[in-house]
């Protein structure tokens, strides 16, 4: 199996708190990754630093074999890594279609002499600009929704959206965080349908989930976080019975 | 009723070129929430550079619109150029200092562009050349110039222009994500800083426009007239909405026309005591009103969604 993404010894400090610990782990193409872990665990920290959203104080990452510099979210997005949130965060007053468009924008070209004069270049780029969103619109199936607000939609659709905008820039790795939260148990089992579906398709995922069933039954391989250090990485079923990890659920033994 | 007409065809004249410097109080406040007190100095420049242009050519035979634009051209390349680089040496150091730092510096930025103004023209007065058409006509006992006529068609066509420019287009896309979130738009791959580059260039050439024609309106033009007509567009922002384009247009009219109908009246409703000179009075009457009444201006987020 090809390695995709490589984590050596990665640490981040908040102030004097040590969120990250020297965590390692490597992802392997076409795999389904869990990252579980108690709330605080460092789960969140550790794709922030990835997406380069927070500049991490030690340690390296590698990513398709060439090394991923401290550098700014645009450059993280250009290398093929996407992410969605926690928290969902869209641009809440554009339509879901422009939502997806913007999520395209690292793969079109067409600059301020192309927006001014509208030549026939610029005008073909945005006519298959728009299909491309319609078509993500529908593969995470919410096409119906395209010209409705975002802050419109429901919860789960909400969701989906963020998906299908993260989906636009090409991604070789889809990083998903806690995307089962707040749903209910149908629209989980559609969630998962849609990530082992994604995975089909050739693309990696890593997943933060707190939903242990669906980490359970999705993921190849499973690390698990406590106190920013990693306690395991493993086959679910490995992980499921590791006293270490009985212990950082369910807390000390004494 | 010929004075109401009469100081409506004004007040929109004055209203559009408001408008105009409004957009760029508006796009800049939209995506980085700083008000840029530096703006209406970028209006003066635009219209002190385009004249040295202008004046030279005036007498060369070439027919007035064309020297115009020709001064138009250079003056709009001069602010694009002005707006980048105050943006680069003065608010981009102070992206994630507190906001009252970029706020004093915008204000410093003003009297240094001011000043360097001063330098640059001199202190007097300059007439600028009447090249655009002149002719006068009358509609129901008011009259006016065909000078206002371009005024206004020129300042609705080009925010026309950006409406469908920010609407429409991949760049205006990237605009509106970059101000809804500077940070999740980056993770698209839109580099913020340029598109922040982008929006002060824009405006700049916004206010470059705005300065060629509010000199062509009153033919005269001076190092110091920038900073009230960037206080009244920043009242028009405010009173549409800061944010807001539409509103910021919507504001500049509607400021310009208050304006206007408030000088016309203002000597027969006091007797005599107070004169037209008490216009731009009137303007920040509505400033206070504003933000008294409805801080988030006419078509501000905030409150529709209150309400």
């Amino acid at each position: 199996m090809t390695v995709l993404l490589e984590a050596r010894s990665i640490s981040k400090y908040f102030g004097g708190v040590q969120a990250l610990k020297d965590v390692s782990l490597t992802i392997n193409e076409g795999e389904i990754y869990g990252l579980i872990g108690p709330n605080g665990a460092g789960k969140t920290t550790f794709f922030n630093v990835l997406t380069g959203l927070y500049q991490r104080d030690g340690g390296d990452i590698a990513f398709a074999d060439k090394p991923l510099r401290l550098s700014s979210p645009h450059e993280v997005a250009n290398v093929g890594i996407a992410r969605t949130f926690q928290n969902i965060r869209l641009f809440a007053n554009m339509t879901a279609r422009e939502n997806v468009m913007v999520g395209r924008h690292l793969r079109t070209r067409a600059g301020v002499f192309g927006a001014v004069f509208r030549d026939r270049r610029t005008r073909a780029e945005e006519a298959a600009l728009r299909r491309r969103a319609d078509e993500l619109l529908h593969y995470v199936g919410i096409e119906h929704r395209a010209d409705d607000i975002a802050r419109h939609l429901s919860y789960g659709d909400q969701r989906r959206l963020e998906i299908a905008r993260a989906l636009a820039t090409d991604p070789k790795l889809l990083a998903l965080d806690e995307p089962a939260a707040g749903m209910n148990a149908t629209e989980t089992e559609a969630l998962k349908t849609l990530i082992e579906g994604l995975r089909a398709d050739g693309l990696t995922v890593l997943l933060i989930e707190h939903d242990v069933r669906l980490v359970m039954g999705l993921c190849d391989r499973v690390a698990v976080l406590d106190y920013g250090e990693k306690i395991a990485e493993d086959v679910p079923a490995h992980v499921q019975s590791n006293p270490k990890v009985i212990e950082a659920y369910l807390g000390g033994t004494a | 009723m010929d004075i109401f007409l009469q100081q409506l065809i004004n007040g929109l004249t004055l209203g559009s070129i408001y408008a105009l410097v409004a957009l760029g109080y508006t796009m800049v406040y939209g995506i980085l929430g700083l008000i840029n007190f530096a703006h209406g100095e970028v209006v003066m420049i635009g219209a002190l550079s385009s004249l040295t242009i202008i004046r030279p050519l005036a007498d060369s035979g070439l027919p007035g619109p064309v020297v115009v634009l020709i001064g138009l051209f250079f003056a709009v390349l001069v602010c694009m150029a002005l707006g980048f680089t105050v943006e680069r040496v003065a608010y981009r150091p102070l992206r994630n200092a507190p906001r009252l730092a970029p706020l004093i510096t915008a204000i410093g930025v003003s009297i240094v562009l001011q000043q360097l103004a001063m330098l640059i023209w001199g202190r007097s007065y300059h007439s600028v050349p009447a090249l655009l058409p002149s002719g006068t006509h009358e509609v129901l006992g008011a009259t006016f110039t065909e000078v206002q006529v371009i005024i206004v068609v020129v300042a609705a066509v080009t925010m026309m222009g950006l409406v469908l420019l920010v609407n429409r287009t991949r760049l205006g896309r990237a605009m509106r994500a970059t101000a809804e979130n500077p940070a999740i738009a980056g993770l698209m791959g839109v580099d913020a800083n340029r598109i922040i580059s982008l929006t002060f260039v824009i405006g700049s050439a916004l206010a470059a426009l705005a300065g060629v024609l509010v000199s062509a309106n009153y033919g005269i033009a001076h190092y110091n007239m920038g900073f009230i007509l960037g206080l009244k567009a920043f009242t028009a922002a405010v009173l549409g909405g800061i944010g807001n384009l539409a509103g910021a247009m919507v504001g500049g009219v509607l400021l310009g026309v208050i304006e206007a109908l408030g000088a016309g009246y203002i000597g027969d409703l006091t007797g005599g005591v107070l004169g037209s000179h008490y216009q731009d009075v009137f303007a920040f009457f509505v400033l206070i009103g504003v933000l008294i009444f409805r801080p988030s201006g006419l078509m501000g987020e905030k409150v529709s969604e209150r309400a």
